[in-house]
């Protein structure tokens, strides 16, 4: 008998490590053989601990799991959920990316290939640079990070650039609220990041990788550094790749708490060992990157959908999506949701269904107020715009960003002065400090803001001003994006803003 | 606040340094380091920082100052953290941090006068489908209340 245990993060903030240890004690007083494999998380994270259970080749799900559940499980007797694929959260998604996240260990590079791994490395080192990039062009990918710059051309900017040293890094900063697809899949299935930078370093002629991990995420970390250093054992990293005589090898490095440091420019900067202030572009990192050198910068998300980019094509990639937005987008759900979780699927999914439908509405039960999408730079939209579709200029069109892609739900008792207030003190808080409306206007946002909460109506145009500084003077999108939570709030729930100036009188 | 900073043997640090020379861009491992051998970056670091990688004492601390993560003294024996991000918001992470802070008598980034408890926040722990989210010495919490996140600080 094989039973699958997550080892993800969030199954270990519910219970993971008790559950595991419970079923190997049990097991063994019982005298049964039972094979514990710690997996990635399948993602449905209000089932976490997820346990599965192996018999006869074939691999039934159990969860939420706790401790006392462990006999019935071992009798066979706890009511399960079936087969993960046929649970209707899982089973109406399209899984490219994430396609092996919880299936295997994720440690296990001999389980990687047999689920399709290493195909697409395999075909690229067959290929020429140009043609490797040409494929990542055809395919529509954009970067996943937040901006959406298409990554082949990105790519082919380096691949051009004539330099004795180029880099690819990766950004595993992953510091917006509501986002946690780059954790669950460094987690869960590293060697497709690996595969991935690997890829990048054949087309671009980069022989050496960073990967730039926030130190909020012990555990991605870990798994990141035991799978590199697998790597580098088992061939796939090292000066002759799979054999190849072509040269990729890696590091990961340790973010120190900063959220700025997630701009690619600060990253940089801090990855050389300097203060994370963000740098004035040009030069483009693409050009003059890491120590100077051109460089890579891709977002955890883009760098691991290369691979099935690789193995499956171009165009297998770009037949799904919606106009612009090719492709699939690994969509986080979280906040005040009934079904929080990661739901890989295709662009084009109306807001509302993602947040009634699919994740069943809230979990107080209470009735959806706003939704924030794209982390803290990100707009509130409001029930009324539920049916804008998933897509980087559907959002773009409606004043919002898809960002990251988290989506964070609150029910009707969020009072948006408060989450406006919020955006500007974390604009204050983690600002770089290099412009002055950013370093300033933020703390100047917080003080009109309560200001506006007290009952002071005339600080309203004041905050409208102050956002309007902040976005045209600012040098990086800490400072110029903050106004979209802010003013989204703002004049998408005036109620709360005018309730506030009733209760002060 | 901790009542002594005990001063760390310079021999300590530099070999703490050492480790990392080979490093491209050693500065934050080193100091990541550092922080995990004597819980906080000693002041006697700055110095020999700045000599090994031939930087001004000014730039060194201007990096250390920097970043949230580094400490110059050090924390409570236990560590708590509350995210105060958007998810957990949503989920009541307010009012359970302020519970948390009331019955220590504390503020953010404070430490109770024992040197038992310090609590920080931080923004954001990638568990937000499953929030209010907390981390107790290295320890994940989901769907976090204030009584366990102080029970498994021993508060
Ligand atoms: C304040 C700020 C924070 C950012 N944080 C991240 C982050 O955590 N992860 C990320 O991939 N991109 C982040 N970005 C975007 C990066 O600057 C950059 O666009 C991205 O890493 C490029 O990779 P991609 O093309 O694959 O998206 C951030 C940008 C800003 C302005
Ligand atoms: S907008 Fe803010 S974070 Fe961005 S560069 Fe300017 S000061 Fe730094
Ligand atoms: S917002 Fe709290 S863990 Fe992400």
């Amino acid at each position: 008998m094989k039973v699958y245990v997550p080892r993800d993060a969030a199954a270990k903030a519910l219970g993971a490590n008790a559950v595991a240890a419970s079923i190997a004690e049990e097991a063994a007083r019982r005298g049964l053989t039972v094979e514990i494999v710690r997996n990635g998380t399948r993602g449905m994270i209000w089932l976490e601990p997820l346990v599965e259970v192996e018999t006869d080749g074939k691999r039934l799900a159990y969860g939420p799991v706790n401790v006392a559940d462990v006999p019935a499980l071992l009798d066979g007797t706890l009511p399960g959920l079936g087969p993960v694929e046929d649970i209707p959260f899982f089973a109406r998604q399209t899984r490219l990316t994430f396609a092996r996240c919880g299936l295997i260990d994720p440690l296990d590079l001999v389980a990687y290939e047999a689920h399709g791994g290493l195909a697409g490395l395999r075909r690229a080192l067959t290929m020429s640079a140009e043609d490797i990039v040409g494929e990542v062009k055809a395919s529509g990918l954009r970067g996943r990070g937040g901006a959406g710059f298409p990554t082949g051309i990105k790519w082919d900017t380096v691949r051009t650039a004539e330099a004795p040293q180029k880099y690819i890094v990766c950004n595993a900063d992953e510091g917006d609220s509501g986002t946690f697809a780059d954790r669950m899949l460094m987690e869960g299935d590293p060697f497709t990041l690996i595969e991935g930078m690997a890829i990048a370093g054949l087309a671009t002629g980069a022989t050496k990788g960073f990967v730039y991990i926030r130190s909020e995420y012990p555990d991605a970390i870990e798994v990141m550094e035991s799978a590199v250093r697998i790597g580098r054992t088992e061939g796939l990293l090292g000066p002759n790749v799979l054999g190849s005589g072509r040269a990729f090898d890696m590091e990961i490095r340790v973010g120190a708490g900063a959220y700025v440091c997630g701009e690619e420019t600060s990253l940089l900067n801090s990855l050389e060992g300097k203060r994370g202030v963000v740098r004035a572009k040009p030069p483009l990192p693409a050009l003059e990157g890491l120590f100077g050198r051109p460089t890579v910068v891709n977002n955890v998300l883009s760098l691991a959908t290369i691979q099935v980019i690789l193995e499956k094509g171009a165009a297998h990639y770009a037949a799904f999506g919606l106009g612009r937005s090719k492709g699939t987008m690994p969509i986080q759900i979280a906040g005040n949701v009934k079904h929080g979780g990661l739901f890989e699927t295709a662009f084009g999914l109306p807001l509302g269904d993602l947040v009634s439908d699919i994740a069943g509405g809230t979990a107080s039960g209470r009735p959806v107020k706003a939704v924030q999408v794209g982390g803290p730079l990100g707009a509130y939209i409001p029930v009324a715009q539920f049916d804008t579709p998933f897509g980087y200029e559907e959002f773009d069109q409606k004043g919002g960003l898809i960002g990251h892609a988290g989506i964070v739900v609150f029910d009707d008792s969020a009072d948006m002065l408060k989450m406006a207030r919020f955006a500007m003190e974390f604009c204050a808080v983690e600002s770089c400090g290099k412009c002055t409306p950013c370093r300033l206007g933020a703390v100047r946002g917080v003080e009109t803001i309560d200001r506006i909460a007290r009952g002071d109506a005339d600080a309203v145009p004041l905050l409208t001003d102050l956002c309007a500084t902040m976005k045209d003077g600012s040098l990086c999108a800490l400072g110029g994006f903050t106004p979209f939570p802010v003013m989204s709030a703002l004049t998408r729930f005036p109620d709360d803003f005018a309730r506030a100036k009733e209760a002060a009188e | 606040m901790p009542a002594t900073v005990k001063a760390v043997p310079d021999e300590q640090i530099s070999a703490v340094i050492a480790e990392f020379m080979s490093l491209d861009g050693p500065l934050l491992p080193m100091l990541h380091a550092l922080q995990a051998r004597f819980g906080h970056i000693p002041a006697a670091a700055v110095p020999l920082l700045a000599d090994a990688l031939n930087l001004g004492k000014a730039e060194v601390h201007g990096v250390i100052s920097f970043y949230h993560d580094f400490r110059d003294a050090p924390s409570g024996r236990h560590v708590i953290r509350i995210c105060r991000a958007e998810a957990c918001q949503a989920m009541g992470g307010e009012t359970m941090a302020e519970r948390v802070l009331a019955r220590l008598g504390l503020d953010w980034h404070g430490t109770t006068a024992n040197g038992a408890v310090t609590v920080e926040p931080v923004y954001c722990l990638g568990l937000c489908a499953c929030g209010p989210a907390a981390m107790v010495d290295g320890r994940l919490i989901g769907r976090a209340e204030a009584g366990r996140i102080l029970a498994e600080a021993g508060a």
